[in-house]
């Protein structure tokens, strides 16, 4: 199966293991940075397939899919910024970054 | 319901008739002052409640001259002031008082003699511990009675009439440590109801009759021509007119409160009072108030007779009037205890005024009342005074010689003596030949006045009696008896004035009493003594009094038998004295019969009230209660049991819930994934199938 593997399918494989990447990160670390790392690998996961159902689409001409990926990365960043200072903030006030002992929104 | 009191006097009532009202307010008010004092302020009670009554006595005083200047003026007065005191749809509740001559001879006649006992009991009563409230009932019975006296209302009067009855079993039962006393005062409170209740039906038959309670009204009231029209025209059972039957009813209300045959029984029992009340209550007025009422509503009794005829009403109330009073004066021949003999001749004398009422009319039966009401107080307070010197004791043959220890008691004693005999000159033979006089052209029957005779020959042979135990011979007691106090004697000598001259007023020659109720005006006709009919009764009458007094002069006079010593009437007729001792078995066969009934009857009610309606309540409450179960077992079993299972359920699965809220982001975004991966298998399968 491997050796039919389109470059689209080729794409779309990536960005799927870039996605688990992300999200086994986001997971399972125990570091909110890193778990903001995985966030990002998962929005680039999802920034890539944007990209190549955009080029390897019906319109290629059309220059949608690189607006999305340019708009998402963004958001991406704005998020990125925001959540640095979440977790700056909430560094200050419990002098940990470990997410195990941010539960104080127990139900 | 509308409550409302407004005063509509009737034009032309004079301010006292206005006024008349404070007449019995002043002792009630008085009383109720008298009420909240405390023990010890005996001064002021008895100044309150002497103080009242002179002022009602001073405000009768006027009303009578008021009255009397009318008459002279040639008017016969009646003024009435009526109000509506309760207004229920179109029906008015009406009541209101009455000045005419019957209402203003009584009221002074009840507040002299009023005044006079209210001061004897002060000296009566000094050692006694309950003095203010003594007063207190006596001031409340004074204007109870003034009530019953001014009321122009069957309905007032009856209320009046039973506070009357309230005060006579307060003051009956005054010293309610002595179980007799008790008992007396239970037995007249019950006698007299037992004819109240008749008045009562009398009083409600009349309302629907007539529509109205009023006696006099502008010619709307019941006692007036229109009402008794309508009364004449229905017809009761056994051939009686309305008017009858109503009357008769009335009357036996009359007849409890007067002690008249078959309900006598009380007032020689009502003996266990204070002296004082026995004079002013049992003797003087309360027990008159029956004669009282008859005479009130004569106009009702005496409704539809002929000239010179009477009704049903009246030969029914002429024959109890002479059957007690020979049956009374019967049982007081043998009679020991110086009460008890004024209280059967009370109840001999009450029979005199009915029958005067029935065969002569208001002003004979009247005048005798007031005449009794000043002698019978003067012998009362002269026993009260007697047994305040012999220590207590009310025994006659225990007592003698008392005419040198006690002079001005034997005197006045003596006095009021001869006016109840019948001796002439004294108040009691003008009044009582009146009644005599009246009876011999009786026309339905001449029996009534041969049984009234017959009682005159009784009555001055007990009083002779009587008075020979106490005061002749010598005395038979422990302690030596001593006089009483001034503020005893003085009220006695005033009271024999009266029961000496009081009888000027009413003589043939000079009939002022008669022609002062009647509305006539009575010239001075000194023939009129002698004219044959009245020569002929004053001679019977004279003849029987003197052979009453003879007989006993004989018997008794000097001779100071022994206590232990049998009478000498039962030396001679040891059968009929016994039972004349036991007062002919009345109280015996009423025990025998009534009392036994009732009883029986209480028995049986009991025993219903036990086995059959308390079984039926005791059956029910079992159903209910068996009911009450089943339904508590539901609702702990079935509702409750489901709610709270279903409630712990919602909290198990709520604890299984919040346990995925643990605040951990990462658990959250776990679920998260979890979930993505499920949806995405699911659509991948669904897309595949």
């Amino acid at each position: 199966m491997i050796g039919h593997v389109t470059a689209l399918q080729g794409y779309l494989l990536l960005a799927a293991v870039l996605f688990a990447i992300g999200l086994a990160g986001a997971l399972t670390r125990r570091n909110a940075i890193l778990v903001l790392i995985g966030i990002e690998l998962m929005l680039n996961a999802a920034n890539l397939n944007l990209i190549a159902f955009w080029r390897y689409g019906p319109h290629p001409e059309a220059l949608t899919g690189m607006m999305f990926a340019i708009f998402s990365i963004a958001v991406a960043a704005a998020e990125a910024a925001v959540g640095l200072g979440l977790v700056i903030h909430i560094y200050r006030f419990t002098q940990t970054t470990d997410l195990g002992q941010m539960n104080r929104m127990k139900g | 319901m509308q409550e409302t009191i407004s005063i509509a006097p009737n034009v032309g009532s004079s301010a006292i008739a206005q006024l008349l009202w404070l007449i019995p307010a002043s002792p009630v008010l008085a009383s109720g002052v008298i009420a909240l004092l405390k023990q010890p302020k005996r001064k002021t009670a008895a100044t309150l409640a002497i103080g009242s009554l002179g002022f009602s006595l001073v405000l009768a005083l006027v009303a009578f001259a008021h009255v009397l200047s009318g008459w002279m003026h040639g008017v016969s007065v009646r003024e009435t002031v009526n109000f509506t005191w309760i207004r229920v749809g179109t029906t008015n509740v009406d009541l209101g008082w009455v000045l005419d001559p019957l209402s203003v001879v009584m009221l002074v006649m009840v507040c002299f003699v009023g005044l006079l006992i209210f001061i004897y009991s002060t000296g009566y009563m000094s050692h006694d511990e309950n003095f203010t409230r003594f007063f207190c009932f006596l001031s409340l019975f004074a204007g109870a009675m003034l009530g019953v006296v001014i009321a122009n209302s069957l309905l007032l009067l009856f209320m009046c009439w039973e506070l009357v009855g309230l005060t006579s079993y307060l003051l009956i039962g005054f010293w309610y440590q002595k179980p007799s006393a008790a008992a007396a005062a239970k037995k007249a409170f019950l006698t007299t109801r037992v004819g109240d209740i008749f008045f009562l039906l009398g009083m409600v038959w009349l309302a629907s009759g007539t529509g109205t309670l009023l006696f006099y009204n502008n010619g709307g009231g019941s006692m007036e021509a229109g009402a008794l029209a309508t009364l004449l025209g229905q017809h009761a059972a056994w051939g009686l007119t309305a008017a009858g039957a109503i009357g008769l009813l009335i009357f036996s209300g009359a007849a409890g409160k007067s002690g008249q045959f078959p309900l006598h029984v009380w007032l020689p029992d009502a003996m266990e009072g204070p002296t004082p009340v026995s004079a002013l209550i049992h003797a003087a007025t309360m027990v008159a108030a029956g004669v009282y009422l008859v005479a009130r509503v004569y106009p009702l009794m005496a409704a539809g007779a002929l000239v010179g005829g009477s009704t049903t009403a009246l030969t029914v109330i002429t024959w109890v009037g002479a059957f007690t009073a020979v049956f009374a004066a019967l049982i007081a021949v043998a009679q020991d205890d110086i009460k008890r003999i004024l209280a059967y001749s009370t109840v001999s004398q009450l029979g005199y005024m009915m029958a005067g009422l029935g065969m002569g009319g208001v002003a004979v039966g009247m005048f005798h009342l007031i005449t009794h009401a000043f002698f019978k107080a003067l012998l009362f307070l002269g026993a009260g005074s007697v047994i305040h010197g012999c220590h207590d004791e009310q025994n006659i043959r225990k007592m003698g010689g008392l005419k040198s220890d006690m002079l001005v008691t034997t005197v006045t004693y003596t006095c009021g003596m001869l006016a109840l005999c019948g001796v002439p000159i004294f108040a009691g033979f003008w009044s009582k030949d009146g009644i005599l006089e009246a009876g011999s052209h009786w026309s339905v029957s001449k029996g009534p006045v041969a049984l009234l005779i017959f009682g005159a020959v009784l009555t001055a042979f007990y009083m002779t009696r009587q008075v020979a135990y106490v005061f002749s011979g010598h005395w038979r007691g422990h302690k030596p008896a001593h006089e009483s106090p001034a503020v005893m004697t003085i009220p006695l000598a005033i009271l024999a004035a009266f029961a000496l001259g009081l009888g000027l007023f009413g003589t043939p020659a000079w009939p002022w009493f008669q022609g002062f109720l009647n509305g006539r005006a009575v010239p001075v006709e000194f023939h009129a003594l002698l004219e044959t009919n009245v020569l002929a009764v004053s001679g019977v009458s004279i003849g029987v009094v003197a052979l009453g007094i003879l007989l006993a002069w004989v018997l008794y006079i000097g001779k100071s038998p022994k206590p232990e010593q049998p009478d000498v009437l039962e030396k001679a007729a040891p059968l009929p004295w016994t039972w004349l001792r036991n007062r002919l078995y009345v109280d015996e066969i009423y025990g025998a019969t009534f009392i036994a009934f009732y009883a029986w009857w209480a028995r049986v009610a009991d025993w219903l009230d036990r086995r059959v309606w308390g079984g039926a309540v005791s059956g029910v409450a079992i159903v209910f209660r068996g009911w009450a179960q089943v339904n508590r077992q539901l609702d702990t079993n079935v509702v409750d049991g489901t709610f709270d299972k279903g409630c712990e359920e919602l909290s198990t699965g709520g604890g299984l819930l919040s346990r995925m809220q643990n605040g951990q982001v990462q658990g959250y975004l776990r679920w998260l994934a979890l979930a993505v991966v499920v949806l995405a298998a699911i659509l991948i399968w669904s897309s595949r199938a």
